[in-house]
């Protein structure tokens, strides 16, 4: 019973993931790029969770966490190099 | 051209604590659980990348005062150094140990091992070859 609720449940994540890599593919602007990137990033956190059900292990609650921290470093990262053109810079107040 | 971005830095000073807390206990359960010296070495520069993404390169040199090339070295040199440890008990090279100590903290027979000063070694080396890469690239114009 379980297994078919997790089933549905990683079709349901599968479909929004084809959804949002048609949004990565045709978007207009590279901002609808970057959301849609970030999005995938954290389909990709529950369709790992639910492997981790589904296989019966905690091994990968790690991973998890990872993906969070990486999706929000990426986003950030792409965030102020399109606002301000460089992504580190060596004074900020100049 | 003073910038105002005061969400991103509110949010990086507590984020990054966070990053480094679990790169850290990354680091401590390599020995039972998935983790180790390489990925947590990685998510510790990954902190600080991201307080050189909200503040700039020389603010946090001035807050982690570290050349990271003596940190490459000081994590090579730990690594050989427990590997030739083992050579003084007439045992091969990298031979590693363990022993169960009463700690006061941590409680009874706690297991130390030397992989962990190797493990640690790895991760210094990880941190330094990291964020030299990015500290390289960041301050060529």
């Amino acid at each position: 019973m379980l297994d078919i609720f997790m089933l549905i449940s990683l079709i349901i994540l599968s479909l929004a993931s084809i959804g949002l890599l048609y949004r990565v593919v045709k978007g207009p602007g590279v901002t609808d790029r970057v959301m849609a990137l970030d999005a995938i990033g954290i389909n990709l956190m529950a369709i790992t969770a639910i492997m981790c059900i589904m296989m019966n292990t905690d091994a990968f609650l790690d991973i998890i966490l990872v993906i969070g921290i990486l999706a929000f470093v990426g986003t950030v990262a792409f965030s102020k190099f399109l606002e301000r053109g460089e992504v580190i810079e060596r004074d900020r107040n100049r | 051209m003073k910038v105002n971005d005061l969400i991103l830095k509110t949010a990086t000073n507590v984020v990054s604590f966070i990053i480094i807390t679990f790169s850290i206990y990354l680091f401590f359960t390599g020995h039972y659980t998935p983790g180790g010296g390489f990925i947590g070495g990685l998510m510790t520069s990954g902190g600080l990348l991201l307080l050189l993404l909200a503040y700039d390169l020389e603010t946090v040199q001035s807050i982690i005062p570290f050349d990271f090339k003596k940190v490459i070295a000081t994590g090579l040199l730990l690594a050989l150094g427990t590997g030739i440890g083992g050579l003084f008990f007439d045992k091969p090279f990298l031979t590693h140990t363990y022993g169960y100590f009463d700690l006061p903290f941590f409680g009874e027979d706690t297991a130390l091992a030397t992989a962990t000063l190797f493990d640690l070694g790895v991760y210094l080396v990880v941190v330094g070859i990291t964020m030299t890469i990015i500290q390289t690239i960041g301050e060529s114009e």
